[in-house]
Formats: structure tokens, C-alpha cells, sequence
């Protein structure tokens, strides 16, 4: 018998024509060096990594850029629209996406609100239903609301990718509950995006049955970033394996795991 | 004629073409892409798309994020 692989017998992700072994999708903000996240994304085992769309600075446009640190035949990339607040932003910014690194994928971002960076869920649906007809592979950042997500794979998304917790805030799942309502009624991958802080809270979110996690911070952030990106990886396979294995049943009471019979009983008990 | 390229008023060549606008200023690709008045411009077509006075222009590539 050969060794039990954590992917080896499992299905590949699918994302509309995408497939992808890992189930770990990586940023490239916030590192302390390019350097450092390239090792980091080694170290990962990811297959996806995000990166942001912003404008040339005209004094100074040339230089080595993210993209020259990015290995594209390992790795694809998914472009996103952050900062944006408005759907008709977004969807010009996927579009330059699109041109400048040809891909279909998008990582749809609205966000509507600057201190919680939460989405603005109407301008999210109305950018993807825009991107869908336009021939995009969308992956809406989307508050976990189980309606939410319902309306957006309504309007043709390839994923939806509820948040965890705030961008950036490393508070881990913070509500499990709507998160299993999500993962149990989509009929597309669901990518948990946002608020993951340690290698505990990938593994929540994967027990919990989501296809995937999205993560920057709490690799970018952590002290050591490889080392984090590395346990990431492990959580990600380790949840991912719980998930498929399927979990006891909790119960209030101990259960035994050794017999309550022929138990060595000495004289002053009997 | 002016055009506003990345937010700045700049001073280009009356029917200035986006190839020239982007050898003028030193931007190279792969890896960029470019939109006047809010429509992508591909770039097979950056040496006949010609500007006109008061065009929006958008030059964008790839930055680090999450």
C-alpha cells in the first residue's frame, strides 16, 4: 500500500476552467521583502496568488516589478480589484487586469466601508453580473451571508469567497455557523477570504467544508512568514483531511475509551 | 493638446498615438495595460489609437496585495 498523500486521492479545486492540486491561495502584500515572499510562497505549496492593479508612477516607471518575483509557470495569478468602491471601478479595473497579466480570473473586491473594509454587497452583485457577461472567471469577496453568496453564484460567479473576519485582523471564523449554512448550499467552490491569523483558524475554516482558503496577513504579518506559510500549508491539508474523513459526533458526557470490564479491583474497594 | 494621464495634466504632440505616449514616458511592458476615457485600449492597437485633447488616460500594472 502507498503512503497516504493529503491531495493524492483527493478531487482537484475547480474554478470555472481552472484546476488547482493546493487549497491555499496566497497575497503578495505586506511581506518584509520580495524575497522573502517568494520563499513564503514556496513554502506554501500554493498554486494562486493575488495581486493588486494600481496606476504607473510617471517618475519613475520602470524597475523590476512584482510580476518579475512571481514564477508564472508555477504559479497563476489573480488579480483584484482592492480599493475600489464602486462597481463601475471594478469592472475597469478587471478589464485592465485582464490585459496587462491575460487571465480571466478576478478576484472582485467592492469595498464599502474604510475602516472595516467590509464589501458593499449591492455594488459587488451589480460588478459581477458586468464581469460574467464580459467572459470573466469571477471570485466575489462577499460578506458570510448565506444571501449574499446565493445572489452572486446567481450571477454566474465561478467561487464566492466569504470573509472570515475583517481584512487584515487575524480574528480567525468568527461565525462558524453562517459560514456551514454557505458551504452547505452552494453548488460553487466556497473560499473563505479574509481574517485568517493562525494555522488553527485555516484548519477551522477547512473542517468546516470550505473548498479553500484566501490568505495575506497572516502569512505576510506573522514573524517568520515562511515558517507561517509552511504551517498554513499543513493546516490547510490537515483541515482539509478532517473534513473528508468526517469528525465524530460531540456528546456531553465522557465516553470510554478503554473497557469498563474485568478491571483490576484491589482489597480496599471490595 | 492636454491629456490626463494617471491623474496629471500633461502636454502631448497634437495626434499623438498611446505607443508614443508610452515611449515618452519610459513605460515598458508586458505587464501593463492601458484605458483612455475608461475603455481598454489593447495593445496591439497602442500604435494607431490616437489621443485627442482633454482623453483620460489610465496607465496601470501589477503591485503587491491581498
Amino acid at each position: 500500500m502507498t503512503p497516504l498523500d493529503a491531495t493524492s486521492a483527493d478531487a482537484p479545486l475547480k474554478i470555472g476552467a481552472h484546476e488547482f492540486r493546493s487549497r491555499l491561495l496566497v497575497g503578495t502584500g505586506k511581506y518584509p521583502s520580495l524575497d522573502i515572499m517568494q520563499r513564503a510562497h514556496e513554502a506554501s505549496g500554493t498554486e494562486l496568488v493575488t495581486v493588486a492593479i494600481r496606476r504607473i508612477h510617471l517618475d519613475d516607471p520602470s524597475g523590476k516589478t512584482l510580476i518579475d518575483y512571481i514564477d508564472r509557470t508555477r504559479y497563476k495569478i489573480l488579480p483584484n480589484t482592492a480599493g475600489c468602491t464602486t462597481a463601475k471601478d471594478a469592472v475597469l479595473t478587471a478589464q485592465l487586469a485582464r490585459e496587462a497579466l491575460g487571465t480571466d480570473l478576478i478576484k472582485l473586491e467592492v469595498i464599502g466601508d474604510p475602516q472595516t473594509l467590509y464589501p458593499d454587497t449591492a455594488e459587488t452583485i451589480v460588478a459581477a453580473k458586468e464581469l460574467v457577461r464580459d467572459g470573466f472567471t469571477v471570485l466575489p469577496y462577499i460578506i458570510d451571508d448565506p444571501t449574499a453568496c446565493q445572489r452572486l453564484e446567481d450571477a454566474g460567479c465561478a467561487a464566492v469567497m466569504p470573509l472570515g473576519a475583517p481584512i487584515g485582523s487575524g480574528l480567525g471564523i468568527c461565525n462558524p455557523y453562517s459560514l456551514a449554512i454557505i458551504i452547505e448550499r452552494a453548488k460553487v467552490p466556497v473560499i473563505v477570504d479574509a481574517g485568517v491569523g493562525t494555522a488553527s483558524d485555516a484548519s477551522v475554516a477547512m473542517e468546516l467544508g470550505a473548498d479553500a482558503v484566501l490568505m495575506n496577513t497572516g502569512i505576510a504579518a506573522a514573524r517568520d512568514p515562511v515558517l507561517m506559510a509552511l504551517a498554513m500549508r499543513h493546516a490547510i491539508e490537515a483541515g482539509r483531511l478532517a473534513y473528508r474523513a468526517g469528525r465524530m459526533a460531540k456528546r456531553l458526557y465522557a465516553s470510554a475509551s478503554s473497557p469498563m470490564s474485568d478491571l483490576i479491583v484491589t482489597r480496599a474497594n471490595q | 493638446m492636454y491629456a490626463t494621464v494617471n491623474g496629471e495634466r500633461r502636454e502631448l504632440r497634437s495626434g499623438a498615438t498611446v505607443a508614443e505616449l508610452l515611449r515618452n514616458l519610459k513605460v515598458e511592458g508586458p505587464g501593463i495595460a492601458v484605458a483612455v476615457n475608461e475603455r481598454v485600449v489593447r495593445s496591439s492597437r497602442f500604435d494607431e489609437h490616437r489621443l485627442s485633447e482633454g482623453d483620460v488616460v489610465e496607465i496601470i500594472r501589477a503591485v503587491a496585495g491581498g
